[in-house]
């Protein structure tokens, strides 16, 4: 159903992106023209700390979002959550995400990836003992010859597994994996480890690839292809969400820009304004970053004083809203 | 001379024994599980404990002898499926827990003395009460039989050197089998810059199977091993038993070759991989545990075929001797759980019998040997695991990653 709107060519023009996120406003939460992923309350608690917060997010078809923040947001959290390798707290409460327009709330991580949805992992999770093909090979879905009763029979998946060998060689070509192909995994360097992941990823022909830092230890070289893929990805009509550190990455390759803070989507944005914004500077640097605190100024009572009823308001709005939220939940329960 | 003869002759009864077989058959499971898909069972002895008595009490009760195996093997996948539903989900250490601890509760409830009508408690089923079903099924007839029927005391009236040179030949067999192994191993590794020369490809495959069994006669040619043809522990039982173990290593080499078998290697090294690839691993998972619980079964009926159904048997000492065959001949290998069993067991008797024929009985009773024995088979596994943790057969450039 979706066969039509994925691999429009025009989003492979600039400009057209441009222009398709140029009616969204900029704010946390807004609503997309033709989302392909929309999430609702979903809410991860690790004991007294509240991990991740999103109350509702859309992301664009077709495009690049970068999911960023500082250390600690949620983004990685975010991720296995929507990918089922996590279940949300709220689930049962109002959690609810969909794929494509298929729910995907009560959904185990196998069958997100089976819907389209495939994920890469921020510490790569290469199938070490088993040669280069052998992973490839595991990304493609469907092969009758994983059936237990067929797989006796060779001639019964002969010519499937020769086809996906084939298309195999195709991706492993295009990320210069080729001469690899018959060393075991294990023994790449960690830059190809990522590169063989995201292969792999792409054997199933994925919807949404969802990368988790894949830039993350990989030399600048390599980074300049490993982008080049990302959009080459994108050109043919993927849409990519992805998870990143380094700011220029992001500034160069994603359309539209999502910021997490303390679990919370704190920003949206094209990538070039979203930086300016006052959320996204106060949740990297602090509130309070461009104080001089050699200034005597700060040093006097007042200052102080002004600082400190500043916090005081910060924690109490916390609390009021944590409050509220709590009575909201005993309604409910 | 003649003692050293007598050794290697109970060490060759020993490795053709159709207990030896029943062992090949449960580790051919265990390979799967631990091997292949990476689960740590330590219940195999309740799984062939489980086929044995599945198998005995319905032979026992007049049931044909088709639907006993089906008995011994339904009672299996029902443990399987018991011992798998609550712990493949979790990480793999529950799983070796919550099976080395139903092996032992299969063995104690089978040892009841509330159950001895069905179970023998702890004597056991005496294996006449079972065992005829199965031996009048044999179409060997009557009388003994020789392997190998022409032997060392047809050449020069078994003089010695004749019986010397079929243990030569065995011996030079043995060693160019080895060379024409590794030349296969190299030739294999794309890693590998010489040029290809004849003995690399087919040919090569061709000259170690001919080699074996060049080798297999002389070793039979020198030490000809004598049973009754039918008969309770003759050759119709030993012939059943070791083709269900060619048998099962060619259904476990038809599976692991498929990509179903490719599944189960990448639930070894990468659940959460393998679940980001869309696979459910439960049921891959599943899938492994009965099928090498079903071998296990299959081995039990064969292991209690020439003895009694006796649960102390088929106890942890079972598991371990399975893990140790396995490390031995190599995890992930396709013939090495069978090469690693028959070289456990005839090593262990070779360790006995010798001890019990060179130590003075002041210094260690018949009894001690064979507790020595276990002891030095202890320490060879120990030096085993640390100088070749891949075992005889296994391929070491796996181990080079750290998983």
């Amino acid at each position: 159903m979706s066969e039509t709107t994925i691999g429009t060519p025009s989003l492979a023009d600039p400009a057209a992106r441009r222009a398709l996120m140029a009616g969204v406003t900029p704010e946390p939460g807004a609503a997309k023209q033709d989302p392909i992923l929309k999430v609702d309350k979903i809410e991860r608690r690790f004991g007294g700390i509240t991990a991740v917060d999103v109350e509702h997010l859309e992301v664009q078809r077709g495009i690049i979002t970068a999911l960023i923040g500082p250390n600690g947001a949620g983004k990685t959290t975010f991720f296995n959550l929507i990918t089922g390798f996590d279940k949300p707290s709220s689930a049962g409460s109002g959690a609810a995400w969909e794929f494509d327009g298929r729910s995907l709330s009560k959904t185990s991580a196998s069958s997100v990836a089976k819907a389209g949805m495939v994920r890469t992992f921020q510490l790569t999770k290469s199938l070490n003992r088993m040669t280069v093909m052998d992973n490839m090979m595991l990304g493609a879905q469907d092969q009758s010859g994983e059936n237990l009763l067929k797989s006796v029979f060779k001639p019964l998946w002969r010519g499937q597994e020769k086809d996906v060998e084939e298309k195999a060689k195709e991706l492993l070509a295009r990320f210069k994996l080729l001469e690899k192909k018959d060393d075991y995994a294990g023994s790449l360097s960690g830059g190809q480890r990522k590169l063989l992941e995201m292969a792999r990823a792409l054997m199933s022909d994925p919807k949404m690839i969802m990368l988790d830092e894949p830039m993350a230890g990989v030399n600048p070289a390599l980074t300049q292809s490993l982008l080049g893929h990302i959009q080459a990805l994108r050109d043919e009509g993927m849409t990519v969400l992805f998870v990143e550190h380094d700011m220029h990455v992001v500034r160069h390759i994603s359309d539209w820009v999502v910021v997490m803070a303390e679990g919370r989507v704190v920003a949206e944005g094209p990538a070039d304004t979203v930086m300016s914004n006052q959320a996204v500077i106060d949740a990297y640097l602090g509130a309070h970053h461009d104080t001089d605190l050699g200034d005597d100024e700060v040093l006097t009572e007042g200052a102080l004083e002004q600082i400190e009823a500043e916090v005081r308001a910060d924690e109490a709005a916390h609390e009021a809203v944590d409050e509220a939220k709590h009575d909201q939940q005993g309604d409910k329960s | 001379m003649d003692t050293i003869l007598d050794i290697l002759s109970a060490v060759i009864r020993e490795a053709i024994s159709p207990g030896t077989a029943a062992v090949a058959i449960a580790v051919i499971g265990l390979n799967l599980h631990f091997g292949y898909t990476g689960l740590l069972n330590f219940g195999q002895s309740g799984f062939m404990l489980l086929g044995a008595y599945g198998f005995a009490i319905s032979l026992v009760h007049d049931v044909p002898l088709p639907l006993a195996v089906l008995v011994g093997l339904g009672l299996a996948f029902v443990f399987a499926l018991v011992l798998g539903i609550p712990t493949l989900q979790l990480r793999g250490d529950y799983l070796a827990i919550v099976t080395i601890s139903a092996a032992e509760i299969i063995r104690f409830v089978g040892r009841l003395s509330n159950l001895k009508d069905l179970t023998g408690g702890a004597q056991g089923i005496q294996g006449r009460t079972y065992q005829p079903a199965f031996v009048d099924l044999s179409f060997f007839g009557d009388g003994a039989w020789t392997l190998a029927p022409f032997n060392y005391t047809d050449v020069a009236d078994g003089a010695g050197w004749v019986r010397a040179l079929g243990g030569l030949v065995f011996a030079a067999c043995i060693v160019a089998t080895v060379l024409v192994g590794r030349r296969l191993k190299r030739a294999a590794d794309p890693t590998r810059t010489a040029p290809r020369t004849g003995l690399d490809g087919t040919l090569g495959k061709v000259a170690a199977v001919v080699l074996v069994l060049i080798g297999l006669y002389a070793l039979f040619f020198a030490m000809p091993v004598t049973y009754g043809r039918s008969g309770v522990n003759g050759w119709w039982v030993r012939a059943v038993a070791w083709t269900l173990v060619a048998l099962s290593t060619l259904v476990v080499y038809l599976l692991v070759r498929s990509p179903w078998g490719r599944l189960l290697r990448g639930v070894r090294e990468d659940e959460d991989a393998m679940r980001s690839l869309g696979r459910n691993v439960f049921a891959v998972k599943m899938q492994s545990l009965v099928i090498g619980g079903l071998f296990g079964a299959l081995g039990g009926m064969v292991y209690v075929l020439a003895s009694t159904v006796q649960p102390d048997a088929l106890g942890r000492q079972i598991t371990f001797f399975s893990y140790t065959a396995l490390l031995l001949g190599g995890a992930a290998t396709i013939l090495g759980p069978v090469l690693g069993t028959v070289l456990f067991f005839s090593a262990r008797i070779l360790i006995r019998e010798s001890a019990r024929a060179y130590v003075p009985d002041s210094i260690m009773s018949a009894q001690q040997t064979e507790q020595f024995s276990f002891i030095v088979v202890g320490v060879a596994l120990v030096l085993l695991v640390i100088f070749r943790p891949q075992g005889i057969l296994g391929n070491k450039r796996e181990l080079r990653f750290n998983v």
